[in-house]
C-alpha cells in the first residue's frame, strides 16, 4: 500500500512534464508519419494511403546519394572530432590538478554561444577573399586565393568538428575521469610502460566514453542544415537540405515528411549499433 | 612509495596540445570581434582601420531591435515553463521509488538525440494540420520541448546534491507539501534553478533551425541575421551584432555554469 502510494506521488509529480512531452513529441511524429504516406496535391494534400513517397526516396539515386554523403561527412566528422579531443580530455583528466572546473568550462563555453555565429565565422575564415586567403596574400605566400577552401565537404567537416567538440570532450572526459587511479598503479607494479599501461588499461576503460561521444555528435551532424548551406556548394549538400526544400520552393510536404523519416530511421540504426557496441565494452570490463 | 606521481607527472607534449585545442577553438570566434572593428564591408586581411560605424548603425537598425525583442520574450518565456516543468521532473525521479522510471526519463530525453530538423518539419505539420497559425507562440512551444531535457539534467544533481531528511524533518514539523516546498526545498536548489534559466534561455536565444520553420511573420534574431548573411553590405552589421551576442552569452554560460558546478564534484559535471 505504501509502495503503492509512493509510486503513485511521484507519478503525479512528474505528470505536467511528461503529460507535456508525450504530446509534443508523440503528436507531431505521429503526423509525420501518417503525412508520409499521403501526396502533394498543389496547395492540398490527397489522404489516400500510398508508399509512393518511400519508392521514390528508393529509386531515385540522388536521394541514397543525399544520404550516402550525409553518413559519410556525419562519420568523417565524428571520427576527427573524437580524435582531436581525446587527448585534450586526457589532459584534463590526468594532468589538471586544480582549477579543473575552469578548465571544463573554458572547453565547453564556444558550444553555448549561437551556433549559427560560429558557422558564419568559418565562413568568413575560408571564403574566396576571407581571412586565410587575404592573410595568406598579404604575407606574400601565396598569388591566388586558394579555391578548395570554401563551398566543400572539406569545409563543411572543418566547421562541424570545430563545432561539436565539447560533445567529444565530456563524455570522454566523464569516463577518464571515472577510471581508478590504483588500476593504473597495478600495471606500472605488474610491469607495463606507460604505452601499454594506456593500451591495456585506460584506453578500454574510456570506451564508454568515445562511443557515446561518437553518437552525441553523428546524430546532430547528420540532420545539420546551416552548415552545408553556408558552406557546403553544390558538393556539399547534405540530406537536411533538400528535406527543407520540400517544405519551401518544391512544396511537397508528404516526401519531405518520408525523406525525414529516412533520416530519423538512420540515426536510429546508428544509435542502435552504438548502444549495442557500449553494452558489450561495459559488459566485457565488468 | 604510495605517490602516483609516476601517473601523474607533468607531460609537456600534451600540455602544449591542450593550449593549441583551446587556441583553435577560440581563435575562429574572434573573428567576429575582431573584423567589426575594422573599417571596410570585406572580412579580409590586411586591417584597414578602426571604426566603431558599424555599432552605431546596429543601434538605428529598427527590424533588428524588433527581432532581437522577439528573441527575449520567446528565450524568457521557454527558460520559466522548461525550468518549471524541470523542477517537477527532478523532484519526482530523484524523491520518489517509481517503477519504469528509467524508460520514462529516457523518453524525456529524447528531443536532445532528435535532429533539429526533423521534430522542426514534424511540429510544423501538426502546427498546419491542426490549423494553428505560425506565431513566436508556435516557436515557444518548439523551444520548450527541446529545453526541457537541459532543464532536467541541470536540476537533477542539485536535488541528489542535498539532504533527504531537511524536507522528512518539514513536513513533520508541520508544513505542508507547498510550504515545505517553498520554505525548504526551492531555496536549496536556487543555484541549480537559476542555471536552469540562463541555459534554457540560451539555447532558445541561439536556436535556428525550429525557429526556422515554426516562426510566422515575425523573425528571432537567428532569423534575422540568416536573411542578412545573403547581402554582403549588411555583413558588417551581423558582425557587431554578432560581437554582442557572443560577449554576453560567453557572460551568462560561464556564470550558469559556475552556479551549477558550485558544491558538485567535478567528475559530476558531464551530465549536459
Amino acid at each position: 500500500m505504501f509502495l503503492r502510494s509512493e509510486t503513485l506521488r511521484g507519478y503525479t509529480l512528474l505528470s505536467p512534464t511528461l503529460i507535456v512531452m508525450v504530446a509534443g513529441i508523440c503528436l507531431p511524429f505521429a503526423i509525420l508519419v501518417t503525412m508520409s504516406f499521403w501526396t502533394q496535391h498543389a496547395f492540398d494534400f490527397d489522404t489516400t494511403f500510398t508508399f509512393a513517397n518511400y519508392v521514390k526516396a528508393a529509386d531515385q539515386p540522388v536521394y541514397e546519394a543525399l544520404l550516402k554523403r550525409s553518413i559519410l561527412i556525419a562519420g568523417g566528422c565524428m571520427i576527427a572530432t573524437v580524435l582531436l579531443a581525446y587527448p585534450m580530455a586526457y589532459y584534463v583528466a590526468f594532468h589538471v590538478h586544480s582549477h579543473k572546473l575552469i578548465w571544463i568550462i573554458l572547453m565547453t563555453l564556444p558550444f553555448w554561444t549561437s551556433y549559427l555565429l560560429r558557422v558564419f565565422a568559418w565562413k568568413a575564415i575560408l571564403g574566396y577573399n576571407g581571412v586565410i586567403n587575404s592573410g595568406l596574400k598579404s604575407l606574400g605566400l601565396i598569388d591566388q586565393p586558394l579555391a578548395f577552401l570554401l563551398y566543400s565537404p572539406t569545409a563543411v567537416v572543418i566547421t562541424l568538428v570545430h563545432a561539436w567538440a565539447a560533445f567529444a570532450i565530456l563524455p570522454i572526459f566523464v569516463s577518464l575521469e571515472k577510471i581508478d587511479r590504483s588500476l593504473l598503479e597495478a600495471a606500472t607494479d605488474l610491469g607495463d610502460g606507460p604505452v601499454a599501461r594506456f593500451l591495456r588499461v585506460t584506453l578500454p576503460l574510456s570506451l564508454p566514453g568515445v562511443i557515446a561521444a561518437m553518437l552525441l555528435i553523428f546524430i546532430p551532424t547528420v540532420g545539420d542544415y546551416i552548415t552545408p548551406t553556408l558552406l557546403g556548394g553544390p558538393d556539399g549538400y547534405m540530406l537536411a537540405n533538400i528535406i527543407q526544400a520540400q517544405f519551401g520552393r518544391v512544396n511537397d510536404w508528404p516526401m519531405g515528411a518520408a525523406l525525414a523519416i529516412a533520416m530519423m530511421i538512420t540515426v536510429a540504426i546508428f544509435s542502435f549499433v552504438f548502444m549495442f557496441l557500449t553494452r558489450t565494452v561495459t559488459g566485457r570490463i565488468k | 612509495m604510495m605517490s602516483t606521481s609516476y601517473i601523474d607527472r607533468p607531460n609537456h607534449p600534451l600540455y602544449v596540445y591542450a593550449l593549441l585545442y583551446l587556441a583553435l577553438l577560440y581563435i575562429p570566434v574572434l573573428v567576429l570581434p575582431l573584423f567589426s572593428f575594422n573599417d571596410s564591408i570585406y572580412i579580409a586581411f590586411p586591417l584597414k582601420g578602426f571604426t566603431t560605424e558599424w555599432y552605431q548603425q546596429m543601434v538605428k537598425n529598427e527590424p533588428m531591435l524588433a527581432a532581437f525583442m522577439n528573441s527575449v520574450k520567446v528565450a524568457a518565456a521557454t527558460s520559466v515553463f522548461a525550468t518549471a516543468l524541470g523542477i517537477f521532473a527532478a523532484k519526482a525521479v530523484t524523491r520518489y521509488r517509481m517503477p519504469g522510471r528509467g524508460p520514462v526519463v529516457g523518453f524525456i530525453m529524447l528531443p536532445l538525440v532528435i535532429p533539429g530538423i526533423v521534430f522542426g518539419v514534424a511540429l510544423l505539420i501538426l502546427m498546419s494540420r491542426l490549423g494553428i497559425p505560425l506565431s513566436l507562440y508556435t516557436v515557444t512551444l518548439g523551444h520548450i520541448i527541446i529545453c526541457v531535457p537541459f532543464a532536467i539534467a541541470t536540476l537533477i544533481p542539485r536535488f541528489v546534491g542535498f539532504d533527504k531528511s531537511l524536507e522528512e524533518a518539514s513536513a513533520d514539523l508541520g508544513e505542508n507539501m507547498w510550504w515545505t516546498f517553498w520554505r525548504v526545498t526551492f531555496p536549496l536548489i536556487i543555484p541549480g534553478v537559476v542555471a536552469s534559466l540562463l541555459l534554457c534561455f540560451t539555447v532558445s536565444f541561439d536556436e535556428f533551425i525550429m525557429a526556422f520553420f515554426l516562426s510566422g511573420t515575425k523573425p528571432t534574431l537567428p532569423i534575422y541575421i540568416w536573411g542578412q548573411l545573403r547581402f554582403p553590405i549588411k555583413l558588417p552589421g551581423v558582425l557587431a551584432l554578432g560581437t554582442i551576442i557572443l560577449s554576453v552569452s560567453f557572460f551568462v554560460v560561464f556564470f550558469a555554469q559556475w552556479l551549477r558546478n558550485r558544491g558538485i564534484q567535478t567528475n559530476a559535471v558531464g551530465g549536459v
